[in-house]
């Protein structure tokens, strides 16, 4: 058949196809066709690839086929496009999802755990024996910053004295900011063949045990430990996991076992994705409680019964969470 | 030899054609994306400064969820950030189709990683050293940035008496003969007589009478007679 007649005889089918992906391709509040026009996306789609087929075979103009391929393409972008998220996946992600994908990749967490806490509970040990150790770790002006936001006559402990004026909204954004952004960080820094990863959790052990350490040594246990315990059931934990899904990565690219480097990065970064968005989210709770609860007036009793709680709640919920409906993923 | 072009065969058993986007053009696109970040975050530190402690968290609250989630947003959407329509690139998953939400988080938070040493070096490496110019967040989401192509609207065949071309001609030289003549409208007559002139022998005319039997055999090759 000539180019013309077979033009002639399909243009309807591609003017039919070319609304209706005009019309998908709107924003879904603006679409104006009825469910059941659209509802002959993919035999139209089919037959405009056969159609697509035909004119290469034929050596029709090459107009024609750019024409023809448009349409497929479009076809197949409108055809198949994953399905959006909705508020049910993030509940189940919640409830179910994150804390079984922990469990599925718990040797991550545990290493990730020892790089960050064997160097904290060294350093930290080191610094409460000896004095000068401290200043191998921060700099002169961050040990008096530190020591001047636990002291005890400090009335917010927690808070720098010189920035008496910030309000806990504002360090609840503050935390925000800086929390999840450390821990996207070490996230990201997995690709790197681990190398981000791990620097990140050794140097944040190392820092919070040097801290610890030294304002133990001091006698500020009464002002550090109460604001620390509330929030860091929350917070180290989420710091732990950011780095399992980075150490994820870096297992990937480094030992990526039967598949290409590539491959095995692709399908363990899903994964790691979700740890890390979990692990956001526990950032965030952390910020809260950071924010509103760990630097006020209430008595240090209470303040490590609600930590202990904490660590109890985020143990089960990490341990027992989505345990019980077995393959049911 | 060397090409952006990259194809991929869907189920359909067609093979969809994307071009690739380079590094030059993802740079210019990200400078606009900074430049709109940039103006967004004056405007809030402009009106926040009004509100005190509570503007100051809603300030840098948004900061960050600017900062990571920015280009999230646009991409789930429509696949491209302002800076990327502006430019005429989107983002797309390795088979062609349009990414999902798990595939650009991953790319945009693992832009952290690229972003290092300063301004992207490990991602222009890694651009460079990859075949799909994919940076670090493109290898762990399995997506690829491509030309948004539409192609020029179809310019109807021009109108001639169908004269039947001289001898066989080769699948490929009639498929030339009709590209030749959709093209004649976007292109200046000196320039058609010009391209016409080369096949002076097969038409035995000159100028724009060879241009009118080019048209005349290309007519043949599309309806007959």
């Amino acid at each position: 058949m000539r180019q013309l007649g077979f033009e002639d005889q399909n243009r309807p089918q591609w003017d039919e196809l070319k609304a209706l992906l005009g019309d998908l391709e709107r924003p879904r509040r603006k679409r104006s066709l009825a469910a059941e026009n659209l509802g002959h996306l993919p035999r139209l789609y089919r037959q405009v690839c056969n159609h697509y087929a035909l004119a290469r075979s034929r050596r029709y103009s090459p107009a024609l086929e750019a024409e023809l391929h448009d349409l497929v393409l479009r076809g197949h972008r409108c055809l198949y496009r994953q399905g959006g998220a909705s508020l049910w996946r993030l509940i189940t992600f919640i409830t179910t999802g994150f804390p079984r994908t922990l469990r599925r990749n718990a040797r991550y967490f545990w290493l990730a755990s020892a790089l960050f806490l064997v160097p904290a509970l060294l350093v930290g040990g080191y610094c409460y024996s000896k004095p000068e150790l401290i200043y191998s770790v921060l700099d002169e002006e961050q040990v008096s910053d530190v020591e001047g936001m636990y002291d005890p006559l400090n009335r917010k402990p927690g808070r720098s004295p010189e920035r008496g004026s910030e309000t806990d909204f504002m360090m609840f954004g503050y935390y925000i900011a800086n929390n999840i952004g450390i821990g996207f960080r070490t996230f990201a820094g997995g690709v790197l063949f681990g190398v981000g990863t791990v620097l990140l959790l050794l140097f944040n052990g190392v820092v919070l045990g040097g801290i610890a350490g030294h304002l133990t040594r001091l006698g500020y246990h009464e002002t550090f430990w109460p604001f620390v315990s509330g929030h860091g059931a929350l917070e180290l934990t989420a710091i732990v996991i950011c780095g399992a899904a980075g150490l994820m990565l870096a297992h990937a690219i480094l030992a990526p076992g039967q598949l290409t480097r590539l491959e095995a990065l692709r399908k363990k970064a899903a994964d790691a994705l979700e740890l890390v968005l979990g692990a956001a989210l526990m950032l965030l709770m952390a910020a809260f409680i950071e924010a509103f609860w760990s630097s006020s007036g209430v008595p240090t009793g209470a303040k490590y019964s609600i930590a202990a709680l904490l660590w109890l709640l985020v143990i089960a919920y990490l341990v027992f969470a989505g345990a019980l409906r077995r393959g049911s993923r | 030899m060397l090409d952006t072009s990259r194809s991929y065969e869907t189920p359909e058993g067609i093979r969809l054609e994307m071009h690739i986007a380079g590094p030059v053009v993802r740079a210019w696109a990200w400078a606009i994306d900074f430049a709109i970040r940039a103006g967004i975050y004056l405007v809030f530190s402009i009106t926040m400064g009004f509100f005190g402690g509570l503007g100051m968290a809603v300030m840098l609250i948004s900061f960050f969820l600017i900062e990571w989630f920015y280009p999230v947003l646009f991409e789930v959407r429509t696949g491209a950030t302002p800076g990327k329509k502006a430019m005429g690139i989107q983002v797309v998953h390795d088979n062609g189709t349009p990414v999902s939400w798990s595939s650009s988080l991953i790319r945009n938070l693992v832009r952290a990683a690229d972003f290092l040493p300063f301004l992207y070096g490990f991602g222009l490496l890694a651009m460079l050293a990859n075949r799909d110019f994919k940076r670090l967040g493109d290898m762990a989401a399995g997506t690829l940035v491509v030309y948004l192509e539409t192609p020029p609207a179809r310019q109807a065949l021009p109108a001639a008496d169908p004269i039947p071309p001289p001898g066989d001609l080769y699948v490929e030289e009639q498929r030339t003969l009709l590209a030749f003549s959709e093209r004649t409208s976007i292109l200046t007559p000196d320039r058609s007589a010009e391209l016409a002139d080369i096949l002076s022998e097969l038409t035995d005319k000159q100028g724009a009478e060879g241009v009118k039997r080019l048209h005349a055999y290309a007519n043949y090759l599309a309806q007959g007679r």
